[in-house]
């Protein structure tokens, strides 16, 4: 197609606008963390890093920072299991309701967290209060798990789809039993996209508040409830900034990773 | 010539073999193995809780103790279709998702359109980088940064002072803001993939049959790049419809669908399953209708 030299301009302009408007919000979060001051007037009246030294030292952030950690965890290796069972049934063989389990993996991520959240919790209630189980870490582990599958499922399901399952035959006309056949032919195939998507499921985790607000015991916090609890309060305004500039920059480390393994977990595979 | 692997340890390796064959020999019993543990998973566990909670939303409240009466009555529909309050919430929770997704879509073409067709080639990786980044970024974060512009005396009020303006404020213009920042990359995504994929030589036969770039870019471009946009959309319409953090923290007084159902759960847990049901219906029926357009297997 061929455009005019001002189409080519304001294309470019656009995109530049784009760019802003993508990345301004991040940087002011950014600055703002260096903002003496507890309102988040702009300009702010001067830069200082006393405030990143008191978040340091914020307990509340550090308990919330460490539950997040675990949480994620736990709920990362229940995902990687579970995806992977699913992307071998589904990519391997052919039975009745294949499609609906591939609806059915996609659904908890569909539909809104508030409803996973509360059916979750009526149904902690309901089945584990009376043996004497509430609510902890270990459900929020339950319910992070269900909507990380998918992420683990897709990255598997598309580097299998795309490495047919003539490898193995191969290995098994070599002698390879099923076992030896997946420890040393399969699983190198898939070892980068089990690491892909256990990233994004632990990154999913990390970001997750809806689900988490309704299956958290009490006294359990992660770190975005912790966040979303004192974003309001003008006293603690100043580590929250901290809080969220520190999130930012943490956020560069899986883009970073992403980038080193295939290109199909780089783009697109979030979600 | 017979092959005798039989390695040291014998017994373990021999038993491994067995069940190796077994389950290769029956690839039913592999399949049940596999699948055991997911199902369990998320249909008993998952749909179940789903199934529970709907079944909740036919049952009502005791409205001096707020216990759960279990008796079968249609009462929570009946209120949520002729309550005006629930119908205004309603729509005004599928408007929010319909101006989210017409925002992200209108912002998302230029800016693919250059990544994809305009950018230098070697540039194109890292600025497809460059929007994959914010997705990695907290989503209660962005929300923070939208509430830091938006606050009084913020960067928008500093921005538009100049021109004799001042900032939205909080409300549903920055509810609807917010989520479109959220939301973007979903979109930008899939459309930059299907740009770049546009064949070139459709482009140059459009060029060669008299069209110019805008009857090109109507006839040729947006036909192709449709699926991919209700691919996008599908993210941008769904995320929207059922959040109610977001409408917390800087939409003000704005009350959205999500925002009755967390209002309702302490008090009446049915009323709020009831009104759960409205995104959910809405949402399956928002897939259903993409999936009929192809779009859902680029995902």
């Amino acid at each position: 197609m061929q455009l005019s030299r001002r189409a080519r301009v304001a294309l470019r302009v656009a995109a530049g606008l784009g760019f802003a408007v993508i990345y301004v919000p991040l940087l002011l979060v950014l600055v703002n963390s260096l903002n003496p001051d507890r309102s988040a007037s702009w300009p702010p009246p001067g830069l200082t890093l006393h405030w990143w030294s008191v978040a340091w030292t914020n307990s509340g952030a550090r308990a919330a920072l460490w539950v997040s950690v675990k949480a994620g965890l736990g709920a990362t290796a229940v995902a990687l299991v579970l995806g992977t069972l699913i992307a071998f049934a589904v990519a391997r063989h052919r039975f009745f309701g294949r499609d609906a389990l591939s609806f059915v993996v996609v659904l908890p991520i569909a539909l809104p967290g508030i409803v996973t959240g509360i059916a979750l919790n009526s149904a902690f209630q309901a089945v584990l209060q009376p043996l004497g189980i509430g609510l902890g870490l270990f459900t929020v582990v339950v319910g992070h798990a269900t909507f990380c599958v998918v992420v683990v499922f897709n990255n598997v399901a598309a580097r299998l789809r795309r490495t047919s399952g003539s490898y193995e035959d191969a290995a098994a006309d070599l002698g390879a039993h099923t076992f030896r056949a997946f420890a040393d032919v399969t699983f190198p195939l898939v070892r980068s996209a089990l690491f892909a998507g256990g990233l994004l499921a632990f990154a999913l985790s990390f970001d997750e508040i809806v689900v988490t607000t309704f299956t958290a015991g009490p006294g359990i916090e992660t770190l975005p409830v912790w966040i979303f609890g004192n974003m309001t309060r003008p006293q603690q305004a100043p580590v929250v900034n901290v809080v969220a500039a520190v999130l930012v920059l943490l956020s560069v480390i899986p883009v970073h990773a992403a980038q080193r393994l295939s290109a199909d977990t780089a783009t697109g595979s979030r979600v | 010539m017979t092959v005798t692997a039989q390695p040291a340890g014998g017994r373990p390796e021999g038993a491994l073999r067995r069940l190796a064959g077994l389950l290769h020999r029956r690839p039913r019993l592999r399949l049940t193995l596999l699948l055991a543990a997911p199902l369990l998973w998320l249909t008993v566990l998952y749909l179940g809780s789903l199934a529970a909670l709907f079944v909740s939303a036919f049952w009502t409240t005791d409205s001096f103790t707020s216990q759960v009466v279990r008796v079968w009555s249609a009462d929570n529909f009946h209120e949520l279709f002729t309550t005006p309050v629930y119908r205004q919430v309603a729509l005004r929770s599928v408007g929010v998702a319909l101006a989210v997704t017409a925002l992200c879509v209108v912002i998302a073409f230029p800016l693919a359109f250059y990544t994809a067709r305009i950018a230098p080639p070697r540039r194109r990786p890292f600025l497809v980088v460059g929007i994959l980044t914010p997705l990695w970024a907290s989503y209660l974060v962005k929300v923070y940064a939208w509430r830091l512009i938006l606050s009084q005396g913020g960067l928008a009020d500093w921005l538009l002072r100049p021109l004799g303006l001042s900032g939205p404020g909080f409300g549903l213009t920055a509810a609807v803001l917010t989520l479109t920042y959220l939301w973007l990359p979903y979109m930008v995504l899939p459309v930059h993939t299907a740009l770049e994929r546009l064949p070139a030589a459709l482009l140059d036969a459009s060029a060669d049959l008299g069209a110019g770039a805008w009857r090109t870019f109507r006839s040729v471009v947006v036909p192709l790049v449709l699926p991919s946009v209700a691919a996008g959309s599908v993210f941008t319409f769904s995320l929207s419809l059922g959040d109610y953090i977001t409408v917390q923290i800087v939409g003000g007084k704005t009350q959205l669908i999500g925002n009755l159902v967390y209002s309702d759960i302490e008090l009446n847990l049915p009323m709020a399953a009831a009104l759960g049901t409205v995104p959910v219906v809405v949402i399956v029926l928002y897939l259903l209708a993409v999936r009929r357009t192809g779009a859902l297997s680029s995902l």
